[in-house]
């Protein structure tokens, strides 16, 4: 009990300092927002006083202190550009985020662990080392080069090699702006997306599964089984997979920042209106409440993800709990 | 070297010979090329030409040219050098900062240690690319720049991995009659601890040539890093960003390059490790 509040604790002033090292990082860089936000044609009074409505103004200090008396309060500030509170910016882009993150991850993980577990079970076959080649190539694409291939095969390769109009997917955005709103509409904008981050992740998840299986195969008990003359099924099920949850655990708690990672790219290249093209188009536009928000719903995720496995080894490795 | 070409499979072999052409290449492929890759000439003729293809000046374009009837091949091995530079110094520095920070805390201990561990756990907390980019945005784009967040962002798996060596080596025996014999601490941290704690780094420093390469790419293709006129593999992917449709190969070719530099040193780093020991899982974490 003791240790899941000192974690928490942990988390918390972990959380806090990422905050303030955002807000310090922000403030410390050369590049004035007002000049990026008037027209040209302002004058000095109107820039100062622009200056003033958005808080530019005062002592660092004090701007630290209001700013985190807000942050406490739920208010992440007001964004430069869209004028509305930050936290509805972002309230309108995590929901178009996650949907795609969700669906990607839960891929990524059931793609990459079968895959791996395979591949440590066949180790050393023709198989296994096909598999390792294919996922480390893909591990090695960088996710927006990816997502462009995709793009090119699904729109000039169909073209060319006359596939299907179904098999013609569209490359940008969530929905057809001639209409078309529907669930199946949003469905076929998600493949290629989809297709692209879970690929990514998959390769990289499977590689540490091979690693993870290889082990497992290894433990005694196993071996003792296998030697038994168990069949390899029931050796694979039993003893196998009752000792890979935590191992299970530790891999989605890496597949997240992975796939988080690549939503920047993936939703920038695709025109999704999420978290990650909020904001890489924030930061050209140095709206800096935007960015500091979308940091901080990172970071969250991160901090969030880890703590949770944290707590949860103890829960199903009985040799963790102290 | 050599021991290690011998022993190595035909996979590892095969990494180590691409990397080599890919560093002659972007040497000097542009230096022989009969067509500047930054100059535009005649661009009506030359202008997206697929790849493979031969020009009305009976030019061969192995992998085509660009918008501007640029040769693609000679432009992505220009911008080889650029790539290769910032992701090998990018990694090798940082590994440098980790050996130190993590050799220093392991050794002595104390406040520091736990300082630089704390600020690590911090930066380990937001994803890596999350603070590339805001850096990147915030500070003039450019190559220094890239390497100076490359390595900001990249010393603390490092650390951590030579803390721990560090750590357990402290009350080894032949670290005691050193010390008993009379060596300075600074000769035993630097003779006897350090060539003893440093396998694991390598392996790192390695894989992480790759990532830093990877995360170049990524700031450049969104204008963030290398600017152009200065090709670099992630500014002439985002450079066919526009022409994926009709002319794709301008987008994908320099990815190639960029791929197979990212894998040969993920091939190595992987048979460096299988040769160097050293716990796997840990290893992996430290470098994501």
């Amino acid at each position: 009990m003791r240790s899941i509040v000192r974690q928490l604790a942990v988390s918390l002033a972990l959380f806090w300092v990422v905050l303030t090292l955002t807000f310090v990082l922000i403030r410390a860089a050369p590049g004035d927002p007002v000049s990026f936000l008037a027209p040209p044609t302002a004058t000095a009074p109107e820039l100062a006083r622009l200056r003033a409505s958005l808080d530019l103004d005062a002592p660092l200090v004090v701007q630290y202190g209001r700013w985190a008396r807000d942050i406490l309060e739920g208010d992440l500030g007001t964004s430069f550009v869209a004028r509305r509170p930050v936290t509805r910016v972002l309230g309108d882009a995590i929901p178009i985020s996650l949907w795609l993150g969700s669906i990607s991850l839960l891929l990524t993980f059931v793609i990459g662990v079968v895959v791996g577990g395979v591949q440590g079970a066949r180790r050393g076959t023709h198989l296994d080392s096909a598999l390792t080649l294919v996922t480390t190539t893909v591990y090695a694409a960088p996710s927006f080069w990816l997502a462009l291939s995709l793009i090119a095969l699904f729109t000039y390769g169909a073209a060319r090699l006359g596939l299907p109009p179904w098999l013609r997917l569209p490359a940008f955005g969530v929905r057809d702006p001639a209409g078309g709103s529907g669930i199946a509409e949003l469905v076929r904008h998600a493949v290629l997306p989809v297709l692209t981050l879970t690929l990514i992740g998959a390769a990289g998840i499977a590689r540490y599964a091979r690693t993870s299986a290889v082990e497992l195969l290894q433990l005694q008990w196993v071996r003792t089984a296998v030697a038994k003359g168990a069949p390899a099924r029931a050796v694979h099920a039993k003893h196998v997979l009752a000792n890979a949850l935590p191992t299970l655990l530790i891999l989605f708690a890496l597949a997240l920042p992975g796939v988080l990672a690549g939503s920047v790219f993936v939703e920038t290249v695709f025109g999704w209106p999420g978290v990650g093209r909020l904001m890489v188009s924030s930061i050209f536009a140095r709206d800096y409440p935007v960015v500091v928000g979308a940091t901080v719903v990172y970071a969250a995720i991160v901090i969030l993800a880890n703590l949770a496995a944290d707590l949860a080894l103890p829960l199903v490795d009985p040799r963790r709990r102290v | 070297m050599t021991a290690f070409w011998r022993r190595a499979g035909w996979q590892t072999r095969a990494a180590m010979l691409v990397l080599v052409a890919l560093a002659l290449g972007a040497l000097l492929v542009p230096a022989l090329a009969s067509a500047s890759p930054t100059a535009i000439g005649d661009a009506l003729a030359l202008r997206l030409l697929p790849p493979l293809s031969v020009d009305t000046a009976h030019h061969f374009h192995l992998l085509g040219t660009d918008a501007f009837g640029r040769d693609l091949f000679v432009r992505a091995m220009l911008a080889g050098r650029l790539s290769l530079a910032v992701g090998i110094a990018g990694s090798v520095l940082a590994g440098a900062v980790g050996i130190a920070i993590g050799a220093i805390g392991g050794w002595e201990g104390g406040v520091l240690d736990r300082i630089a561990m704390g600020a690590g756990d911090v930066l380990l907390a937001i994803p890596r690319l999350v603070i590339l980019l805001v850096c990147a945005a915030l500070w003039p784009p450019g190559a220094t720049m890239v390497i100076t967040i490359l390595v900001l962002t990249g010393w603390m798996g490092v650390a951590r991995l030579v803390r721990g060596e560090v750590r357990g080596l402290r009350a080894r025996p032949f670290i005691e009659s050193a010390q008993a014999m009379g060596a300075s601490p600074t000769r035993v941290l630097w003779k006897h601890v350090l060539p003893n704690a440093i396998a694991p780094a390598i392996v790192a420093m390695a894989l992480g040539v790759g990532s830093a390469v990877l995360l170049e790419s990524g700031l450049s293709f969104l204008g963030l890093g290398i600017q152009p006129p200065s090709p670099s593999w992630g500014n002439m992917i985002a450079d066919g960003r526009e022409l994926i449709v009709l002319a794709p190969w301008i987008a994908l070719a320099p990815g190639l390059a960029l791929i197979l530099t990212v894998l040969s040193c993920t091939l190595l780093g992987d048979a460096l490790r299988d040769r160097l020991a050293g716990d796997e899982l840990e290893t992996m974490r430290a470098r994501s």
